[in-house]
């Protein structure tokens, strides 16, 4: 269960990245997934990735969360013991790191969630997959998290599938960060929900990134959410990186011609 | 009567050694589920397709052979399957657990405890614990190889989020020295606690899902539970009305419009045997002319 500590900055001055992408390249046959990633994500930070439908954005995010292997490139990631390449090591170490350090939100909740277990039971798989076995504390947690996540505690035991969408994307929100990982992947965490329910997500997520200081990388096409959450913007077209820089810098002085584009091409209200 | 236009124990010699290469596998890596090809078998799934190729593959004509089903030795499963075997091997039957050599059951374990030498042979509809919380096949042998039982323990926190209590009664998942989850197959929880430290071999045989699994002697055999929702296993609180058992599982038995009722060892030998000793229940005398 994750307490709320202090912010990380408090306690150390990271030296290193948190997780360091170096040549990431995924190509599906002769087509081209994304090519030659490099970034370094540091602790804390949260890294948006945006572009067209078809620029490699998801590609990108399931190589780097180990859902895909890319064809070349390192993915290091700062483990408890030391820089780690996830890309080389065994699988089952990959999949404890992704049931602890690591969180994926997908874009849909029902990829995410188990769709026939109850909310609570959803908040506490994670738990009991790293070793809870104890009844009373894993209901507590989830009662907890619910909480957090701004769902009523009498709905533990409902099911996804009576929830709202919002309520779905949220609950899933909770179901990944009960474990208190370090780094959260996010595919389009606000796709497909009206207007003022993403706003309430946002700010939700916002809250919990900067409470529990989290790295997250985000993927959207949404500039509205990176603006708000992102500290970094990396923009990508045809599987490549264009252009990356800080959020503001790159919204309001774009310097490719594609970023111009997709800026000047927001609608306003 | 053998009839002799079958082999010995109706499969062919190259299927039962196919079949016994799985069942040694199985035993090398208790609790593993080994896939075998199954044979289509005269008679439908969930009948005991795997129950019966396994107790093909292991009988000898030496064997003395019993087969019950919910504990009975004479509802239709069991004398179907004894005498499909009595006509295919020609091997000596017999209700008594302890002359038993090789004893196939559908959903029981019986109440005498089993000897070494012994084989008890289980028939199983569904050999994968995880099937109705995680359906791709894929992603369950992966868990089972990685040790991922997390989710089993979902479903039992489901039980408890649900019931107040793990109500799962049957199925209970088990975990087998300390390694493998299993499915030990449609058994009561009662009859769970058996499974572990038993003197006897136990084979589990899934027909239509192709699985054999295995228990040798002396396995060590825990049923999960939580902390603070440990483990119960659970009968019937009432002793049984033929035979005064108060140790054995019961079942229920209507026996008139009126909502009467009577409780009575499950396993008909173990019931039978008693009350040969004297041992009498609550409506014992009466029952061979009324219930």
């Amino acid at each position: 269960m994750q307490a709320a500590e202090p912010s990380i900055f408090a306690k150390v001055k990271p030296q290193a990245p948190l997780l360091s992408v170096k040549g990431l390249s995924k190509c599906y046959g002769s087509r081209i997934g994304c090519a030659d990633v490099s970034f370094d994500l540091w602790p804390g930070e949260v890294l948006g990735i945006v572009g067209e439908s078809g620029s490699g954005k998801s590609t990108l995010l399931s190589c780097l969360a180990g859902h895909l292997a890319p064809d070349t490139g390192e993915v290091i990631f700062a483990t408890a013991s030391g820089p780690r390449d996830t890309v080389t090591m065994s699988e089952p170490e990959r999949r404890r790191l992704a049931r602890t350090d690591w969180a994926f939100v997908h874009q849909n909740p029902r990829d995410g969630l188990r769709m026939g277990v109850t909310a609570g039971g959803n908040v506490g798989e994670r738990l009991m997959a790293v070793g809870a076995r104890h009844y009373g504390t894993i209901r507590h947690a989830a009662t907890d998290w619910l909480g957090r996540v701004e769902i009523d505690a009498g709905r533990i035991d409902d099911r996804p599938s009576a929830f709202s969408g919002g309520m779905q994307q949220r609950l899933q929100i909770a179901r990944n960060l009960v474990t208190g990982p370090r780094l959260v992947f996010m595919d389009e965490p606000t796709g497909g929900l009206d207007v003022s329910v993403q706003a309430r997500l946002l700010d939700l997520l916002r809250g919990l990134v900067r409470e529990m200081g989290l790295s997250a990388i985000i993927v959207t096409h949404d500039l509205a959410v990176v603006r708000l959450l992102a500290d970094r913007l990396m923009v990508m077209k045809s599987g490549h990186v264009v252009e990356q820089g800080l959020t503001d810098q790159v919204l309001d002085d774009p310097q490719h011609a594609y970023t111009q584009l997709l800026v000047s091409s927001v609608l306003q209200v | 009567m053998t009839d002799h236009s079958y082999n010995f124990a109706y499969l062919d010699e190259q299927t039962k050694r196919m079949i016994r290469r799985a069942i040694l596998k199985a035993v090398a890596v208790p609790g593993y589920q080994v896939p075998f090809a199954s044979r289509e078998m005269p008679m439908p799934y969930g009948w005991g397709t795997g129950g019966v190729q396994v107790t093909a593959a292991c009988l000898v004509p030496e064997d003395v052979l019993k087969v019950i089903d919910q504990g009975a030795d004479d509802t239709t499963n069991a004398v179907s399957i004894r005498k499909f075997f009595q006509r295919t091997a020609g091997v000596a039957t017999t209700v008594a657990t302890a002359e038993a050599t090789v004893i196939q059951t559908r959903h029981r374990i019986p109440e005498q405890p089993l000897t070494a030498g012994q084989i008890l042979v289980y028939q199983v509809p569904i050999p994968e614990p995880l099937r109705f919380l995680e359906p791709r096949e894929t992603e369950t042998r992966k868990m089972h190889a990685l040790e991922e039982y997390g989710l089993m323990h979902v479903k039992l926190y489901e039980d408890i989020a649900r019931h107040g209590s793990i109500a799962t009664a049957y199925a209970y998942p088990v975990r087998v020295e300390g390694r493998y989850v299993m499915d030990p197959s449609p058994i009561p929880k009662f009859d769970n606690p058996k499974l572990s430290d038993s003197p006897a071999l136990q084979l589990f045989g899934a027909g239509r899902e192709q699985r054999i699994y295995a228990l040798p002697p002396f396995t060590r055999v825990v049923s999960l539970d939580f902390e603070d929702h440990s483990f119960h296993a659970s009968k019937a609180p009432h002793d049984c009305d033929l035979c005064g058992a108060s140790e054995s599982y019961l079942d229920e038995v209507i026996t008139d419009d009126a909502g009467n009722r009577m409780f009575v060892c499950s396993d008909t030998d173990f019931c039978r045997t008693r009350r040969e000793a004297g041992h009498v229940g609550r409506l014992g005398k009466t029952a061979g002319g009324g219930a």
